[in-house]
């Protein structure tokens, strides 16, 4: 069998920008995907039923649809409804960062009750508010323990940005798709994002030990 | 005069389970309640409930005249005035001694660091930890930790120390370091409220010693005539099984 490096280098450059693309969806996701999870983690932990549910569906649409329709429903329902037509990039962002701030809430949440409730205790007794006990004493011991799942949920969030592919957004699946259009070769274009998809994940991972040493 | 602590009518129940029924206690500024009972008896609750920890359904706890029921009462400013110390000691495991000694004073009181760190670093040679200021919290035995909890609860300078069976987590031979510190806090004139199994301590050290069963005061006296003429028939059940 023949494997083509020349189509390879020739798509180098766009593969290059779809990955470029790839890793900012990805990072903004993450932090837009956390900051909205952390929120919800909290609205998942309130003392009140009435107050719990509409947070409980929310984790429970994010986690029990695929992201593969929930990319569908932004990009052709959700988008339009608020912009006026459909805009890849905002899709992009929103569909990964709604669907990542699911599964965030998920591991906030379970970080949060995972500490002793001791804990909380003496901060309160010695006279710090609700906030006070959050900030000083829980969440600083919570997200050391937290760190491990972000991980996974972060290498699961690069990979499943592959998706939008699905709407055109120009990332590494995107480029390899047209790749394999032009050429009609399979291996060179997949096993091309493969490598790379690889490559991002398994260093995100190495950042992840080290992070996790860290703290 | 005003009684530091008032406890008036307190009922407490977890669902259907009564925990607490009509106690009624004042406790006085410098005086020294030791709190005894079998385990289940409600003992701890009670405590809890003085600083809120545990919130009651009925009655009222005054501290200093102030209620914790009312709806007005900042229950934060109150607890700044009722120091407690944990059967798990509960120190912050992330933060080194001095920092969580430190913590609440710069925190809560809004001291400068400097201030809070001097308080603490004499709250350490108080309890005989000054070469532990560094350390964190996973390298102190039982005995020390304890210790370095009470200083961190005195670091608040409250009016009322709380102590949930302080030394129930603690080797045998930790005991004693833990015990001392409590007395020279006594002999200095804390008001303190202790739940404990240690009859030693509550006869040498209370003023005054409340026995509970079954949610409720059954008993309460001076610990020389408490421990040696009972007058229920329960209290003397329960000192034939701990003396």
């Amino acid at each position: 069998m023949d494997f083509r490096f020349d189509i390879i280098a020739h798509y180098l450059p766009v593969l290059l920008k779809g990955t470029a693309f790839t890793i900012g969806v990805s990072i903004v996701s993450i932090i837009f995907g956390s900051i909205l999870g952390l929120g919800i983690g909290f609205g998942k932990m309130a003392p009140k039923a009435y107050f719990r549910w509409p947070f409980h569906c929310y984790i429970n649409f994010f986690r029990g649809t695929p992201l593969y329709v929930q990319i569908l429903i932004v990009h052709f329902g959700v988008i339009p409804a608020f912009y006026g037509s459909t805009n890849v990039l905002m899709t992009s962002f929103v569909a990964l960062s709604l669907n990542s701030a699911a599964y965030s809430a998920e591991i906030f949440r379970a970080g949060i009750q995972s500490i002793d409730p001791g804990q909380r205790e003496a901060a309160v007794s010695l006279g710090m508010t609700g906030f006070q006990a959050m900030r000083f004493i829980i969440l600083p011991q919570a997200v050391k323990r937290m760190v491990p799942a972000f991980g996974n949920e972060f290498i699961v969030l690069v990979k499943d940005s592959s998706l939008l592919a699905l709407i055109a957004a120009p990332e590494i699946m995107y480029w390899s798709n047209t790749m394999k259009g032009q050429y009609l070769r399979i291996w060179e274009p997949y096993l091309t994002a493969a490598l790379i998809y690889f490559i991002l994940t398994y260093s995100l991972s190495k950042l992840l030990n080290y992070i996790e040493r860290k703290v | 005069m005003e009684p530091m602590i008032s406890v008036r009518h307190l009922h407490k129940s977890f669902g259907a389970h009564k925990v607490l029924a009509d106690i009624n206690v004042d406790i006085h500024t410098r005086e020294v309640v030791v709190v005894i009972g079998p385990s289940g008896s409600g003992k701890s609750t009670f405590l809890r409930c003085l600083n809120f920890l545990e919130q009651p359904q009925e009655g009222d706890i005054l501290i200093e005249g102030t209620s914790l029921m009312a709806k007005s009462t900042r229950i934060n400013d109150i607890r700044t005035e009722l120091g407690m110390v944990f059967q798990q000691f509960n120190l912050f495991p992330h933060k080194k001694v001095i920092e969580n000694i430190m913590l609440a004073p710069v925190q809560v009181r809004k001291w400068p660091a400097e201030q809070a760190r001097r308080k603490a670093l004499e709250l350490l040679d108080k309890v005989g930890l000054s070469e532990k200021a560094e350390a964190y919290p996973a390298s102190l035995s039982g005995g020390q930790a304890q210790r370095v909890a009470i200083a961190r609860a005195l670091a608040m300078e409250p009016k009322i120390m709380l102590f949930d069976e302080p030394t129930s987590a603690l080797d045998p031979e930790m005991v004693g370091e833990v015990l001392a510190v409590m007395k020279d806090l006594a002999r200095e004139g804390m008001t303190m409220v202790v739940v404990t199994h240690e009859m030693g301590f509550a006869r040498e050290v209370g003023d005054r010693v409340l026995f509970m069963e079954q949610g409720a005061v059954v008993e309460e006296g001076h610990p020389e005539q408490l421990f040696s003429h009972p007058s229920h028939e329960r209290t003397r059940a329960f000192l034939s099984k701990v003396l």
